[in-house]
């Protein structure tokens, strides 16, 4: 039974609207067209013509295909066009590259490699014609045997699921590792303590509120194609679509309209949305593609899946001296997930976590099984979700073997400040951290000492209550271009800014909103560095023809990457405004001070020319300085020095019925640092989702499989995602650690609570089954996982 | 087969299959995109709209069978342009993000509201527990309900004392004239 | 989204229009009602049916909760939120308000009604264990008339009920004695998901104190909604106490037959079986303490 504190009836309300000229904060740009629902999502566009795609998927995780007739799914009135792998294959379209360098089938040609592979598709006047018309293809199979325990995939006797591969022959993916493995060995091996654990992180999946489509609409005549698409990342896009189609990159025109949701999901390229371009092509007609929920969930890009070993070695006093891991990693059926390139296993290699050690090593093997592609999503920072999970808790485990608090052994290894920048033992340079304020908070915010009494009070009497902390580092903001592309797509974005006669202002941005308010946060950015009202800057994104190249939004991306673009345009436009007030003022350069919005003669504030004053002045008639053109803009594309580091810490109460074991979360305490803060109320809304995603993963949230490949989460019914009924009311709180290298000092933090909440919550459970000597127990933990896990036999998931 | 309803407070008749969807029906046939769909077993309740004055989810109710009913959806909530004070409290408390959930919390909100002016949070929770949001954590849709629910009675007070403050001043101005 | 195969829609005026439509269509036929299980099977297309009869429209005849002195009849179309939301009927019966909360979420049970649960008869359905656990009966209407049958006939097995092709459920009857009390208990994964578990007690004393009768009832434990006599002859007679209680239980446990799925292992079922039927029974005997 779900039982909810009656948390009373709030009177009182934030101020969310300041008005700020630059940080502070402001109410979105983005809500009035959205609570009138006139949003203009990828379903709401519809054009003169439009036919619907849809597509028949495979119902076995492993199969020969022997024969496909069309023929009754032709004939059906009003169906336009049916399309199979072989008539791909002869366009050459019926494979595309991955963003792993891999191949995916747009269409199986030779088999199916997972359960809702794409066979073939339908073109069909409405959408109701298409489904019916998928019923009519007849497909023959020969079922083959499946991979789907990843601890067999490369078993002597496990099926070959690539033969496509040239001389493929086992199930492997690749080999990873990083870190120093000798020097790992000669720590562990003299350690006076050494915890080794199994860590399960189970498959999941974004499933942002709206699922995956496009719409195509190719011109002949032109020879132009122009792409409505849910998609976090449109120039990456294009280009891709570039190469894979054929089509000259001048000639397509990718448009992200408003997206319900991308976490990630909305960042591969998937074979839908190239049968819609096929298929515009073909009937001369506009088609639209969306798919439905159960082929959102089983062959869209999923998250996670690694199975993990960890390791942690100690002094007896609780220094930990280091960390080793061995990983398996499940990539489905192709390798499909979104990392730089050189970066296999994304940013895993931050699992030495916050803590200031003396050797890491991971090693990690990944292979192909009968599953979707995908691996890099669902809000992961590129593999630091598993990360943080991994480090955060073998140092729970670390502090039940040594019979020491969590907090406390945090607080004795952590990085301390004056160590920053500072460099790990697998080579990531953490840019600035100042970790003890940040728990320190949580802990008060918490009421840490008075949780415990309460805790050891209800053991007494057989109540399980549990407290979990989790404290993150996590390495946002990719990246530099010497080290990190997607395809031989560097990570650097653009942005331009222009300032109209009237001192209105437009932004264009290569990043991509799926929610998070970028129409009105990068008007703050640009706002604070040139003194124009947020109101006044209209915010562009989302279509290539009219925005800045750049590698889109993923990975908390826009404010490290994108926002320091913004910034630091805004700042040549203000170089160049600053020369034009010169002008306009009849005074050097060196003699004018900035007041946010003005330039004034330094010693003499009544004379002064506002941006506005700039702006018609740079438009207008008279002269400007030698060597300065008119107009008011400038456009710029910025290469990060580095990644950023937020952090944060977080701590979790749970109570947890002894007689159904059922897991209530009572409170959860977030304090994230993610530098200079540029809208508090956003970013509050960032961090409650996360958290929210956290409880979701923690406790019920599983993409599942039989020994058959069969997917068992395939609905919404299946995969359970929180209600509000699952989630308490978030405490929230913040630190400002600043980012050096950052030209505001921003860090971003869109995924550091879903980084950081699913260990807090792991933590908080194991933590309240403890008088059962639970040491460890696997996500999701259902009531019937943890009351395993309360009989001494916690099983993993998978 | 031919169907006609009232879809706020318009009368409309259309020609629609028997088997269609009222989603479908007010988003592509009335062309009401507000109202949204995005699962295939009636959970997410992104399609929630009004059928005679109550929340249903519009994915999991035939076209035919609203026939000869009223029906409200999001573009139905504002009056003369004026936002309803729920959509209001949801601007005011950042109760949406990407927007997709938000019109079927809308409608849920106003049909809470309008049987329990003064919910907890609590009640709120319950009331929007068939539909999920992915991205606002829920707390701020809670507060953004409990918004309009403060404002509202804060509005009520004020129009009910109106009229006596009105016959105050013109007491005290004729009082003024006398003196 | 997923949509139905095609079929023929029909709008019933009438229970007798509704029985002529459907000896007209025959089995190629059904009616439809909240429709939040029905429209969800035809959209997968695990069913078709060539004609959907709508009945909502009778609403006005068999939307009703009528609570006499021996009795509570309530008609099949009452909306599950009319359930929750009757006062009457939580005061005579507040197992049906406690289901009520965790059946479904409140928009669905804007339409869902008591006959379609019932008449769905899924495993995990929560009305069928609460009307086994009163010892309903069923009114169950043709064109050849009515007949009444007991949950144990109406309950046939997993979707399959004691109504023929040709008639339509009209009305649920339980019977109301004195001295008792009712109550439900549902362990779910998440708000709004089926049953792990859920189990639904009733209990009458008789003046001495003693347990009159008790009945509980299960669901999600196995292919159909268990009542279990066995629990009710351990209890008769029998002063209650947390050892009768704890008995009940392991009966309970021992009668289902779980299955191991993604909602939970078997043996946890049992377990629950167990947990919940003691504090079903405990909370429905407090609740006679409680009405005095």
């Amino acid at each position: 039974m779900t039982t909810v504190q009656d948390a009373g009836r709030l009177t009182t309300f934030e101020d969310n609207d300041q008005k700020p000229i630059g940080h502070g904060r402001m109410l979105r740009k983005e809500d009035p067209r959205l609570v009138r629902g006139r949003g203009r999502f990828t379903d709401d566009i519809k054009l003169p013509g439009m036919l619907h795609l849809a597509i028949l998927r495979s119902p076995f995780a492993h199969a020969k295909i022997i024969s496909i007739d069309t023929s009754a799914a032709a004939a059906l009135p009003k169906v336009k066009a049916v399309v199979t792998g072989a008539d791909l294959a002869a366009q050459g379209l019926a494979w595309m590259p991955t963003l792993s360098n891999d191949v995916q089938a747009v269409l199986a040609t030779d088999k199916v490699r997972f359960q809702g592979q794409e066979v073939a598709f339908v073109v069909a006047e409405d959408r109701y014609t298409a489904r019916d018309a998928l019923e009519l293809i007849d497909v023959e199979y020969e079922v083959l045997d499946v991979v789907i325990d990843v601890r067999q995939a490369l078993a002597p006797d496990a099926p070959v699921i690539r033969d496509d591969l040239d001389g493929k022959t086992n199930n492997h993916c690749f080999d990873w590792e990083t870190g120093d493995k000798d020097a790992t060995e000669a720590v562990f091996a003299a350690a006076d303590v050494v915890v080794s654990q199994d860590i399960v992180y189970p498959r999941v999946h974004p499933a942002p509120m709206e699922t995956c489509g496009a719409v195509a609409d190719y011109d002949a005549v032109e020879g132009k194609l122009k792409l409505w698409s849910t998609t976090q990342a449109p120039h990456a896009h294009r280009t891709l679509y570039a190469i894979v189609a054929g089509l000259p990159e001048h000639k397509i025109q990718v448009i992200s309209p408003d997206l319900g949701g991308g976490f990630g999901n909305k960042v591969p390229i998937y074979p839908g949305y190239v049968c819609a371009i096929v298929a515009s092509i073909v009937t001369g007609k506009p088609v639209k593609w969306m798919e439905d929920r159960s082929e959102n969930l089983i062959s869209t890009g999923f998250a996670r899946d690694y199975i993990m070993r960890g390791e942690i070695a100690a002094t007896r006093d609780g220094k930990i001296l280091a960390i080793r891991t061995d990983v398996l990693a499940d990539h489905g059926a192709f390798n499909g997930t979104a990392a730089p390139v050189k970066y296999p296993a994304g940013f895993f290699g931050v699992f030495t976590g916050s803590y200031d050690i003396e050797a890491a090593y991971c090693s990690m093997t990944a292979v192909y099984t009968n599953k979707a592609p995908g691996g890099v999503a669902y809000a992961c920072s590129f593999r630091i979700t598993e990360a943080v999970y991994l480090v955060e808790r073998i140092v729970d485990c670390l502090a039940a073997e040594l019979g020491m608090d969590p907090a406390e052994l945090r607080l004795k290894n952590f990085i301390k400040p004056e160590q920053f920048p500072y460099t790990t033992k697998t080579g990531w340079v953490y840019d600035s951290g100042d970790y003890e304020p940040t728990m320190r908070l949580a802990m008060d915010m918490a009421g840490y000492a008075d949780l415990r009494k309460e805790q050891a009070e209800k053991r007494t009497r057989g109540e399980l209550m549990g407290i979990g902390i989790a404290f993150f580092t996590e390495a946002v903001g990719a990246g530099p271009r010497k080290d990190m592309d997607i395809l031989g797509l560097g990570m650097a974005d653009g942005c331009e800014l222009r300032v109209h006669p009237t001192g209105k202002a437009v932004v264009r941005l290569s990043v991509q909103s799926q929610g998070q308010g970028h129409e009105t946060t990068f008007a703050q950015i640009v706002a604070e560095e040139i003194g124009i009202p947020p109101a006044d800057i209209d915010v562009v994104h989302g279509d290539t023809d009219n925005t800045p190249f750049g590698l889109g939004t993923y990975g908390s991306r826009s404010t490290p990457v994108s926002g320091a673009a913004a910034a630091l345009v805004a700042r040549k436009v203000r170089d160049k405004a600053r020369l034009i007030a010169s002008a306009m003022l009849e005074v050097s350069v060196a003699d004018l001070e900035w007041q946010k919005g003005s330039f004034q003669v330094k010693g003499d504030p009544g004379k002064s020319v506002t941006i506005q004053d700039i702006a018609m002045r740079a438009h207008g008639a008279g002269d400007l300085p030698d060597g300065v053109e008119g107009g008011l803009e400038a456009q710029i594309c910025y290469n990060p020095s580095n990644l950023t580091y937020p952090h944060g810490a977080y701590i979790c109460v749970v109570d947890i019925d002894p007689g159904t074991a059922q897991v209530k979360v009572r409170r959860f305490i977030a304090v994230d640092d993610c530098g200079t803060r540029i809208n508090p109320m956003i970013i509050e809304g960032q961090v409650h989702g996360g958290l929210t995603d956290g409880v979701g993963m923690a406790l019920m949230e599983m993409i599942a499989f039989d020994e058959d490949g069969n997917c068992l989460g395939a609905s919404l019914m299946d995969y359970l995602i929180p209600t509000a009924l699952e989630v308490p009311d978030w405490e929230t709180g913040f630190t400002v650690t600043p980012s050096p290298h950052h030209p505001i000092g921003a860090k971003g933090v869109g995924e550091s609570a879903t980084v950081g909440s699913p260990p807090a919550i792991v933590n908080a459970v194991v933590d309240a089954l403890a008088p059962f000597g639970v040491r460890h127990a696997d996500m999701p933990l259902t009531p019937s996982r943890v009351w395993d896990a309360m009989r001494g036999a916690p099983q993993p998931p998978i | 087969m031919q169907v006609s309803m009232t879809v706020n407070d318009v009368e409309v008749s259309e020609e629609i299959e028997g088997r269609q969807l009222l989603v479908h029906f007010l988003r592509d046939q009335l062309g009401l995109t507000g109202t949204h769909w995005g699962c295939d077993t009636s959970n997410c309740g992104t399609c929630v709209v009004w059928l005679d004055g109550e929340p249903v989810k519009s994915c999991t109710v035939l076209t035919a069978m609203a026939g000869g009913h009223e029906v409200r959806t999001v573009e139905g909530l504002a009056k003369n342009g004026k936002l309803d004070p729920v959509q209001e409290g949801f601007v005011q408390c950042h109760g949406l993000q990407c927007g997709f959930c938000t019109p079927g919390m809308l409608m849920t909100a106003r049909a809470l509201l309008d049987r329990n002016p003064d919910p907890t949070e609590t009640e709120i929770r319950q009331a929007i527990s068939g539909q999920i949001c992915r991205c606002t954590g829920y707390a701020s849709i809670v507060r953004s309900v409990r918004w309009a629910s403060v404002h509202e009675a804060q509005a009520a007070l004020d129009a009910t004392s109106a009229p006596e403050s009105d016959a105050a001043d013109e007491a005290k101005q004729a009082q003024e004239v006398s003196s | 989204m997923q949509v139905p195969a095609p079929f023929e829609y029909a709008r019933a005026t009438s229970v007798d229009d509704a029985i002529g439509l459907m000896e007209r269509y025959g089995d190629t036929a059904r009616l439809v009602a909240g429709g939040h299980s029905l429209l969800p099977m035809m959209k997968l297309r695990l069913a078709n049916f060539e004609y959907l009869i709508d009945i909502n429209d009778l609403h006005g005849e068999l939307g009703y909760v009528a609570v006499e002195t021996d009795q509570v009849r309530i008609g099949a179309l009452t909306r599950h939120r009319e359930l929750l939301e009757s006062d009457a009927l939580a005061a005579v019966l507040p197992i049906f308000r406690d289901a009520e909360r965790v059946i479904a979420d409140p928009t669905v049970r804007n339409r869902g009604t008591l006959g379609g649960s019932l008449c769905q008869a899924d495993p995990s359905e929560d009305l069928s264990a609460v009307c086994t656990a009163l010892g309903a009966s069923c009114v169950i209407r043709g064109s050849g008339g009515t007949r009444v049958v007991t949950m144990e006939e109406f309950h046939r097995g997993p979707y399959e009920t004691a109504v023929a092709d040709g008639e339509i459920l009209v009305e649920v009857r339980i019977p109301v004695r004195e001295r008792g009390g009712s109550a439900y208990e549902k362990v779910e994964r998440r708000a709004g998901d089926w049953a792990v578990v859920s189990a639904g007690a009733a209990v009458w004393l008789d003046g001495d104190g003693l347990v009159a009768d008790a009945r509980v009832g299960l669901a999600a434990v196995g292919p159909n909604t268990t009542g279990i006599p066995a629990i009710s002859a351990a209890l008769r007679g029998r002063p209650p106490s947390e050892e009768l209680y704890a008995q009940a239980g392991a009966i309970a446990a021992d009668s289902c037959d779980p299955v191991t799925d993604q909602r939970g292992s078997a043996d946890y079922k049992r377990h629950l079986a167990k947990e919940l039927t003691v504090r079903t029974l405990r909370r429905a005997v407090a609740r006679i303490a409680e009405r005095g």
